[in-house]
């Protein structure tokens, strides 16, 4: 591992980072939780399985850093319908795991179930999380997250809060 | 629940102007839709892009049923039911593949990839039994048209090109767009559930008065240029072709624009290798047109919709409860122009699209409105009065006008008062 920190005090940081993350998006901190970007960042939802090319094929979504901030943006403007009024959330994080790293940034892994209640229903979302973490300025920051639903060869329904 | 209507009596519920909100919501009416609509029109299925190689199979739907596209080994495409004709096993279940047969794992019975009973286990037991009456189900007739596979259930009826009638030549235009004269599908679907019935999201496709309202949150932070198309001012127009199908014709304020890959929001520089291989295929003139017209904003009733730079396709499964599955369109011999096609494509579309993330959430929100007991009417007078007819015949009105929607009912009640 590049960083200077042991494996059980990187273990330490990480998880609170993926907890904090976790909470910005259940409570909708759109600008706060955009700030956890670095300025590559990518944030993909892929369809219909773990290992498709996202160049290639389509993606639930596939966004690179200025496409996650349009999507803020758009989620702040108040009129974004599907999330207005905004499901609300709360999701459980775990089965953190530090995978090695990544060109030089913290390869990290997760499990993560969301339980969504919007207008329409209750709906729950599993999913594998893969991210790279890299440190900026001393502080944890998010340069790739994969969200893998473990339903994403099905159907499925609106997901417009941040996942 | 409201009865069916006797065939008669469609009027009582379609009316020039507006339509009764139990034909969204009435699981009556939904079982009459699959018979009336799904289980005999022209419904579209797939594409032959997506069983390029003989072998080749892709699991496609009309409506509920699941359908197997295959390419068998002549190169002919066949529209099998996912159905063994032995216990009714579905024989296939995986997404796609390459598979000269189907092998149900019940009992192992055998169909070949055109839908033929070819063998089954232990056959000693079957004497005297013929297989040539025992083969997979398949959708009667099968025709294409620009490479889109269209199936229907009905023996007799019209040719597909007769039911296509004045939208098939939304589709020539469509696949001009490619230098090569052909459109793809390659890659991959979203599939976009929403607990909503099927006619909202058919007529929404073609509704040109949403846009400004729907969509706000999206055209004040992106740079677009798509909500001067859909204003009042706009000199685009809806369009009737007639059998349901309905259109978009943003051609208008292209010209106008006179800029070709406008209607993309780009531009020749840009995409240089695109534009040089269509100057190349059409010359310089006719590539300019194409450039500037752009593709196409047409609903193919029942379920094909074109929307410029993807094609949706609308699958019922119950009376509230539809799937959209929708991927972005592919022009062969255009690369750097596919990329973006994908790129829009996946920003705009499917659960978390930018775009139809907002739609659906109108689909759900309709759906649950009409459950109210009145005004009972869904309201569709929109520009009735100022309603026109192009060079060709066919009604047209203001972009924001419910034509295309009085002409998908038009057409819902002549399929529903057949018999």
């Amino acid at each position: 591992m590049l960083s200077r920190e042991n494996s059980a005090t990187l273990m330490t940081a990480v998880s609170a980072f993926l907890y904090m993350e976790a909470r910005l998006q259940d409570e909708h901190q759109y600008e706060a939780w955009e700030a956890l970007w670095t300025d590559d960042g990518i944030y993909w939802v892929p369809a219909n399985g773990a290992d498709i090319d996202p160049e290639k094929q389509m993606s639930i979504i596939y966004d690179n850093r200025s496409r996650i901030a349009l999507r803020i943006k758009q989620l702040l403007t108040g009129k974004r319908h599907t999330q207005t009024p905004q499901s609300r959330l709360r999701r459980i994080v775990s089965n953190i795991e530090l995978m090695g790293e990544h060109n030089g940034d913290i390869a990290v892994a997760s499990n993560s179930m969301v339980f969504e209640s919007s207008l329409r229903d209750d709906t729950i979302w599993a999913a594998r999380n893969e991210y790279r973490l890299r440190y900026v300025d001393g502080e944890l920051r998010m340069a790739y997250k994969k969200v893998t639903l473990v339903n994403n060869e099905k159907a499925l329904f609106t997901l417009s809060f941040l996942i | 629940m409201n009865m069916v209507p006797r065939a008669s009596h469609w009027d009582e519920l379609i009316r020039p102007d507006r339509v009764h909100g139990s034909l969204y919501n009435d699981p009556a009416i939904f079982e009459a839709e699959l018979q009336n609509i799904w289980y005999r029109t022209w419904v579209y299925v797939g594409h032959e892009s997506e069983v390029p190689n003989a072998n080749d199979y892709v699991a496609k739907s009309i409506g509920p049923q699941s359908i197997i596209m295959t390419r068998d080994e002549q190169g002919k495409i066949n529209l099998l039911l996912n159905r063994c004709s032995h216990r009714g096993n579905q024989v296939c279940s995986y997404d796609k593949g390459n598979a000269r047969s189907f092998t149900c794992p019940f009992h192992s019975w055998t169909f070949a990839n055109d839908g033929r009973l070819v063998g089954y286990a232990f056959p000693d037991g079957y004497e005297g039994t013929d297989k040539a009456g025992l083969g997979l189900g398949q959708v009667t007739r099968v025709q294409s048209y620009r490479g889109f596979v269209f199936g229907s259930f009905a023996a007799e009826g019209p040719s597909l090109r007769e039911h296509l009638g004045g939208a098939a030549e939304t589709l020539d235009r469509l696949v001009r767009t490619s230098p090569e004269g052909e459109v793809e599908v390659t890659a991959g679907f979203l599939k976009h559930r929403v607990k909503a019935n099927w006619k909202f999201i058919l007529e929404n496709e073609c509704d040109g008065y949403h846009p400004a309202f729907v969509h706000s949150s999206i055209f004040g932070v992106a740079d677009s240029a798509i909500g001067t198309l859909y204003g009042g001012k706009s000199t685009a127009v809806t369009r009737d072709y007639g059998n349901g199908h309905t259109e978009i014709d943003l051609r208008p304020e292209f010209r106008k624009r006179g800029q070709p890959l406008s209607w993309f929001g780009t531009n020749e520089a840009r995409l240089p290798d695109y534009t040089s291989r269509m100057k190349a295929a059409y010359g310089d003139e006719q590539a300019r047109e194409i450039m500037i017209d752009g593709t196409p904003h047409v609903m193919i009733f029942p379920n094909l919709f074109i929307a410029e730079i993807q094609m949706f396709v609308i699958q019922p499964l119950a009376a509230d409860d539809s799937v959209q599955h929708v991927t972005a369109l592919q022009f062969k011999g255009a690369p750097d122009m596919n990329r973006r096609l994908r790129q829009q494509t996946m920003g705009s579309v499917g659960p978390a699209g930018l775009l139809l993330a907002d739609d659906s959430e109108m689909y759900e929100r309709c759906h649950r409105g009409v459950l109210a007991r009145g005004p009972e009417w869904i309201f569709l007078g929109r520009g009735e009065r100022r309603e026109g007819n192009d060079a060709e015949g066919f009604r047209i009105g203001h972009v924001t006008d419910e034509v295309p929607s009085r002409g998908i009912w038009r057409h819902y009640r002549s399929l529903m008062e057949a018999r």
